[in-house]
């Protein structure tokens, strides 16, 4: 059954998480994404599943760890500073081949920054948050729907190609209200240990052990590898981008960007079309792997692209690097907080049209 | 003929890395004759460490994971929540559980999670080649320590039974020791205990093991267990600092 209620972007994704058949949340308070840990924490006892405030963000990256070992859907949620104390477990799990689910609600920084909404992980995230040769899937939502709906795709995807998954909002998709269809069918958690012949369950005396490991003393093997796991990268990069395209048809001027300033650009290109301004947008959904087929598509046509971010310019870069820079990629941004206005992002798309 | 002595069943075949001298290869045979007697191999899941024990994966016939440093308790708390009717147990250094992990062995201790925690306490770092440990002796000298551990710079030693011994959660804490025979025999009912009390739902169990570092050390296998006797155990007496089953 699918219900339409109206729930904070937070607390969609732990509703969402609970019927995908997550039952192991572990978190540790950071606004401003705390809303899912105080969703969970009332939910799980009720359904037998595990809420547990961990002693640190460290920890609690380790307990999902040892959660998803067991073939387990298991997941962690916070923001920006505190993914920096998870990026360690973060490549133990990307290096263990280990699917789990993170949650990261930006907020400004660097340092302890601000408690306001941010794009500026975005570099971090989508070059794999850690040390090592690594990536995870990064997955961008701009409505309290797509919250709810990406932290399905997150599970599956992650499961599908051993991978940890993350949901990246910025700060106003954790807050802001919508409504929202919930998934209505729930996955049942005792199947889910069952596909995942690797997990570590206990050999029950029928089996070899299984080891879950990131450890490779021989070269050649941890070489081995890291090739192989970039192989699956390239596979997720050719099979499961995904991206909108919005009034592209005959944009001449197309507009990136992600989570809430795509939808405050959506409204400025709404007022560029009534002064008959060509312009377009392509929201990337994934944000690893990159959408850069349709950006690469894009520029064979469009006089230039602007991108709208609440960073210094990051995915700009991602931008260029997807157009080979054959085309100008402006820039209109707002840091530490700031959100730009419609009016803001109209008035940089007429610079860019004359 | 009639086999008195084998190999327990819970190690594999895998040749063992450690140094001549090293007690890790007891406290393995320890542990596996645990799991054994308890009948627990086929439900178990250990973790490993960082550090010389790193690679215990390869040598308990468990399922095992391999964890960061000093997450092994975190780690075990993960897999315990998930599977409350499995055995699991950490095996970690003095390095990984009462420097880097400091945080994770008390609150883990202090959450009274049903685990076991075999803790391997000799006083270096091994597997990077012999560095001070918050365990290191007053005056020991080790590659970080050249001019002898200064407690006025480099701290005290820190014991970790009577520090975990503080809080109301854990259910059994006991320091023991392998350098003799006599010794070898306490540790062994010790950790058996150690993985009783989880079957039997008693909670947290820590088994601190006074162990040698002939290499690092830089001292015979024998000398190295003289210097267990002569220094260590002055200083981390041995036997039980908490049993909730002797608390009635």
């Amino acid at each position: 059954m699918s219900e339409k209620v109206l729930m904070k972007g937070n607390e969609a994704i732990a509703e969402a998480a609970i019927r995908c058949g997550c039952r192991h949340y572990f978190g540790y308070p950071i606004t401003p994404q705390t809303e899912i840990a105080a969703y969970m924490s009332k939910r799980m006892p009720k359904i037998g599943g595990t809420f547990l405030q961990a002693e640190s963000e460290i920890a609690a990256i380790n307990m999902v760890y040892g959660a998803a070992s067991t073939g387990r859907r298991a997941m962690t949620s916070s923001s920006s500073p505190g993914i920096s104390l998870k990026a360690e477990g973060i490549s133990y799990l990307a290096g263990a081949d280990l699917p789990a689910l993170i949650v990261n609600v930006q907020r400004g920084g660097p340092g302890l920054g601000g408690i306001q909404p941010s794009q500026s992980d975005y570099f971090f995230m989508t070059r794999g948050p850690g040390h090592g040769d690594f990536h995870i899937i990064v997955l961008a939502p701009a409505t309290v729907q797509e919250m709810a709906d990406m932290t399905r795709l997150a599970f599956e995807l992650g499961e599908k190609y051993r991978m940890p998954a993350m949901l990246l909002a910025d700060g106003t998709m954790g807050q802001m209200m919508e409504p929202v269809v919930l998934p209505g069918e729930s996955v049942d958690p005792e199947t889910i240990p069952a596909t995942k012949p690797w997990a570590v369950t206990g050999t029950q005396m029928k089996r070899e052990h299984n080891i879950i490991n990131s450890l490779y003393l021989k070269p050649d093997e941890l070489e081995r590898t890291n090739f192989e796991r970039f192989e699956r990268y390239a596979k997720l990069e050719k099979e499961e981008c995904r991206w909108e395209e919005y009034m592209m048809e005959d944009a001449e001027i197309c507009v990136v960007s992600v989570g809430i300033t795509a939808r405050v650009s959506k409204n400025a290109i709404v007022a560029a079309r009534k002064e008959g301004i060509k312009v377009g947008m392509i929201r990337p959904i994934t944000l690893f792997p990159f959408p850069k087929a349709p950006l690469a598509k894009a520029a064979e046509k469009v006089k230039g692209f602007l991108t709208v971010e609440l960073n210094m310019g990051q995915m700009n870069e991602d931008v260029k690097l997807a157009i080979n820079c054959s085309k100008k990629v402006a820039m209109c941004n707002r840091v530490g907080g700031m959100i730009p206005g419609a009016d803001e992002v109209l008035a940089a798309i007429r610079k860019e049209a004359k | 003929m009639a086999v008195v002595f084998q190999k327990p069943k819970a190690l594999t075949d895998a040749v063992l890395h450690y140094c001549p001298g090293c007690t890790h290869g007891i406290v393995h045979r320890l542990v596996a004759e645990a799991i054994d007697e308890l009948g627990i191999e086929g439900r178990t899941v250990g973790i490993a460490p960082v550090g010389c024990s790193v690679m215990a994966y390869d040598y308990f016939r468990c399922d095992m994971i391999e964890a960061s440093h000093g997450r092994a308790p975190a780690v075990a708390t993960g897999v315990k929540r998930s599977m409350p009717d499995n055995i699991v147990f950490t095996y970690q250094g003095d390095g990984d559980l009462a420097s880097i992990g400091l945080c994770e062995t008390v609150s883990t201790a202090c959450r009274g999670e049903n685990i076991t925690i075999i803790f391997i306490n000799n006083a270096i770092y091994g597997m990077t080649g012999g560095q001070m440990a918050p365990t290191s002796l007053i005056g020991q000298v080790t590659q970080t320590s050249p001019y002898g551990r200064d407690p006025k710079t480099q701290g005290m030693p820190i014991r970790i039974c009577e520090l975990l011994a503080s809080l109301d959660a854990p259910a059994y804490l006991e320091r023991v020791a392998v350098n003799s025979v006599a010794h070898v025999r306490q540790a062994k009912k010790a950790i058996l205990k150690a993985f009783r009390n989880q079957v039997e739902g008693k909670g947290f169990s820590l088994v601190e093991v006074v162990s040698t570092c002939p290499t690092n050390w830089g001292l015979t296998p024998d000398k190295a267990c003289q210097f267990v006797e002569e220094k260590m155990i002055p200083f981390y007496p041995l036997g039980v600092y908490k049993d909730k089953e002797k608390i009635v």
